[in-house]
């Protein structure tokens, strides 16, 4: 029976560095995203430096993800990866640039061409993360593993309407983060970004989760049996709540609680995600069983796991209190 | 494409993505464990010549550091996307070690990448400097994972066969598999080399200029030195490596020597210089050689004999040409180093090591020559274990993901294109950061004395003013 444990704590594990992924790093890419809505380049200078000494470790999380995926699930890993590989290849070569912009832009003696680059390559970074989700549970281009045929297929139409949505919800992740660290004309801004932000990101989910049943078959039955629908409806109305109490802390101007309270939307959206389609990982049908590498593999990984993510965690909270405070522009 | 099929194309684009992201590990490694020098003789002495070089090279290493990591993660993606029956069947191995990379090295070095740039003046200098020695030690930490993982692929130990897949059944042996400790020794060695010789040009050029510039004298200096002590001990750890490669993997040490034939009653192997290896017709079409030479640095005896190709049926060998120069090229650079590292021993002892132009022209010139012998020697040991992906367990055309050639081409012409900007914007940034004299580092005239004259300083940690780069 333990011999079954393993899939299922692994299938946590990874899904908690996805969701500690999708906060740290939505809203380092928000800060790109954001980029239009400011003019002065040091300014933006501003906005790049608040994240500097961190861009990196919010980045690794996501390598953890995928390596421990493949590690823990190779069959996940190796039919997602495929299916999903010109959006993959494109986003890679975004995240590429992304990260040279964080090392080039303060070099450089003009800053205007790396600032449109790394808005643009952010927000297709945010797009084609978003859109990868939407296709996976659309379940296209992995239901039968020929994909070699129809590349194209990993973009959808309801891959397009999960990227618009992960586009405005690392902004808002953005806006957060650049409220917490940033101060005067420049933060002003951007409290007065998260209403309409919020209300944006909120409309998209709710599109979302309407198409959802209508192109997951399996979705579609779940929620539509009780006592399913009850948790739908309950977590639809924390949902609600929450970007309620978001809006109200903006204009009461309490910094830090804006952040917290987006990060709580994201980890209840991805792991009532994840709740549907349990035990399935990959739809249609790939479930966690099917695609566990052996025990001794699980077991061996879980073993430094398990002693060296509290160390991580650790020292990643002592770089965040460490770097803590306002960013001043004389910083940049 | 030019008449390549699929499987060439995952080949190149990921053998395209490898040697470009080798070449920023390698420096990483080098610069790291240089800082780190650095840093802790500042602490020791007090000296500020020593903090004055490691603001130098501090933002190298961050633009370095940076394309490694960036590139490093297409990499984590990419033996999913092209090699996908592969990462199906060792995933519970290879896998495996790729996470330990991670949780033991990428997120030490991210954690205190952050401290090490941009922590001078909120951490006390022992904090800083352990910052700076985390970072160093992650990227051993990391080299010593990606090869274990690599070694296995080459000389695979400590599996069993499950239900078709590959799965772990000695995690020790997975791991200090046969090849493992002599490619992590190798490898280190060759990023200290490839980064001490870029140090080394880089401060040639400026004695060229200058050649009194006290703080490129310390630089060219140390980097010399630097080589003089692990260049011929790169050249031993190579020949090791070498016996181990032939006791595991002997057609690739025939295609590597260019041996086609078995010879039983010939006396000692020779070694082929030069010559134009056939693979069609299995010999050398014109071929210099010198007797005995490859029997002993291959077995150690005048007599001693290796198997030639023949051996092997023909599609069981590596593509021999690519084989045999990449590995001609990587020895040759390595005792043009040696030659290099006798030279300067020659001109310091008569005292003209910082002021003989030729000497710092040769010194300029072969800035790339370390990163350049890194790039043969992967060549050769990666082109060297074809056509296996998993040396004897399973061939490289049965591990690639099913796409189609238009696919491939796609990706590959988008990889490549950002591949050119960066290594042209990188390129601009290295000229732009090298740019400015070493000794305008230390914009304080007490420090400058303190350079000119090697002596201990007068007020080791005083709050002097030092202009940061």
């Amino acid at each position: 029976m333990d011999n079954e444990l393993f899939p299922i704590i692994w299938f946590g594990l990874i899904g908690l560095a996805l969701i500690i992924y999708v906060i740290l790093d939505g809203y380092s890419l928000g800060i790109g995203i954001l980029f239009p809505f400011i003019k002065g380049a040091e300014q933006r200078g501003v906005m790049l430096t608040t994240a500097s000494p961190f861009w990196d470790g919010n980045q690794t999380w996501l390598v953890l993800s995928v390596a421990g995926l493949y590690g823990t699930f190779p069959l996940v890993y190796s039919s997602l990866l495929p299916a999903m590989y010109l959006p993959l290849i494109l986003m890679l070569m975004c995240l590429f640039f992304r990260g040279m912009t964080f090392e080039f832009r303060s070099k450089a003696s003009s800053h205007r061409s790396f600032d449109i680059g790394f808005c643009i390559v952010t927000t297709a970074v945010a797009f084609l993360q978003g859109m990868i989700v939407g296709s996976v549970i659309a379940g296209v281009g992995t239901d039968d593993g020929n994909f070699a045929e129809n590349v194209l297929s990993a973009f959808s139409w309801f891959g397009l309407c999960t990227g618009i949505a992960l586009v405005i919800g690392y902004a808002l992740l953005g806006a957060a983060w650049l409220v917490i660290k940033t101060e005067g004309q420049l933060q002003k801004i951007f409290y007065r970004l998260i209403r309409p932000l919020m209300i944006l990101f909120f409309l998209a989910m709710l599109a979302v989760v309407a198409i959802t049943p209508l192109v997951n078959q399996l979705i579609a039955e779940r929620w539509a049996k009780w006592p399913n629908l009850l948790w739908l409806g309950i977590t639809a109305v924390i949902m609600m709540i929450l970007a309620i109490m978001t809006i109200r802390s903006a204009t009461r101007r309490h910094e830090k609680r804006i952040f917290i309270q987006i990060g709580v939307m994201f980890v209840l959206g991805l792991v009532g995600l994840v709740a549907s389609l349990y035990p399935v990982m990959l739809p249609p049908d790939i479930t966690l069983w099917d695609a566990a590498s052996s025990r001794s593999s699980q077991q061996f990984l879980l073993v430094g796991y398990a002693t060296l993510l509290p160390i991580t965690l650790g020292y990643t909270a002592y770089s965040y209190w460490l770097f803590r405070g306002k960013v001043h522009e004389s910083e940049e | 494409m030019l008449g390549l099929d699929t499987v060439d194309l995952a080949r190149l684009q990921f053998a395209t993505t490898v040697m470009y992201h080798i070449i920023f590990l390698a420096l990483s490694i080098g610069l790291a464990t240089y800082l780190a020098f650095l840093e802790g003789m500042w602490l020791k002495t007090g000296n500020r010549i020593y903090l004055g070089i490691y603001h130098y090279w501090l933002p190298h290493f961050a633009v370095n550091y940076a394309a490694g990591v960036v590139s490093g993660v297409i990499m984590a993606f990419e033996f999913g996307t092209n090699w996908s029956v592969f990462s199906s069947k060792a995933g519970g191995i290879s896998g495996v070690l790729l996470t330990y990379e991670v949780v033991t090295a990428f997120f030490l070095e991210a954690g205190f990448f952050g401290i090490m740039m941009f922590g001078e003046g909120r951490v006390s200098r022992k904090v800083h400097y352990f910052a700076t020695c985390m970072v160093a030690l992650g990227a051993y930490i990391s080299t010593f994972w990606i090869l274990a993982s690599n070694s296995w692929m080459q000389t695979p130990a400590g599996y069993a066969f499950e239900d078709g897949r590959i799965i772990p059944e000695d995690w020790w042996e997975v791991i200090f598999n046969p090849s493992q400790p002599f490619r992590f020794v190798h490898m280190s060695l060759a990023a200290l080399i490839a980064t001490a010789f870029v140090v080394a040009g880089v401060a040639a050029w400026h004695l060229y200029r200058n050649h009194q510039d006290a703080v490129a004298r310390r630089m060219f200096s140390m980097a010399l030195w630097m080589l003089t002590f692990v260049v011929p001990l790169q050249i031993v750890a190579g020949d090791v490596h070498g016996l181990n490669t032939l006791e595991h993997q002997p057609a690739k040490v025939a295609a590597m020597e260019a041996y086609w034939k078995n010879e039983p009653e010939r006396e000692g192997m020779p070694m082929v210089v030069l010559a134009w290896p056939d693979p069609h017709l299995e010999k050398n079409l014109f071929s210099l050689e010198i007797p005995r030479l490859s029997s002993l640095y291959l077995t150690h005896s005048l007599t001693g004999k290796i198997q030639g190709l023949e051996q092997w049926a023909e599609d069981e060998r590596p593509y021999v040409p690519l084989v045999f120069y990449a590995f001609r090229l990587m020895v040759y650079l390595g005792f043009a180093m040696l030659g290099l590292v006798a030279l300067s021993l020659w001109m310091r002892k008569r005292k003209q090591l910082y002021e003989s132009r030729w000497f710092l022209i040769l010194m300029m010139l072969a800035t790339p020559i370390g990163v350049v012998a890194i790039e043969a020697g992967w060549v050769t040991t990666e082109a060297g274990r074809q056509p296996w992906i998993i040396y004897g367990l399973l061939r490289t055309v049965d591990g690639v993901s099913p796409f189609s050639v238009a696919t491939l081409v796609t990706s590959l012409v988008g990889l490549w294109g950002i591949y050119t900007l960066i290594f042209f914007i990188g390129a601009y940034f290295f000229v732009k950061l090298v740019r400015p004299t070493p000794e305008s580092i230390l914009s304080d005239k007490e420090d400058y004395d303190e350079a000119r004259e090697q002596s201990l300083p007068r007020h080791p940690f005083s709050r002097r003013s030092h202009r940061n780069p």
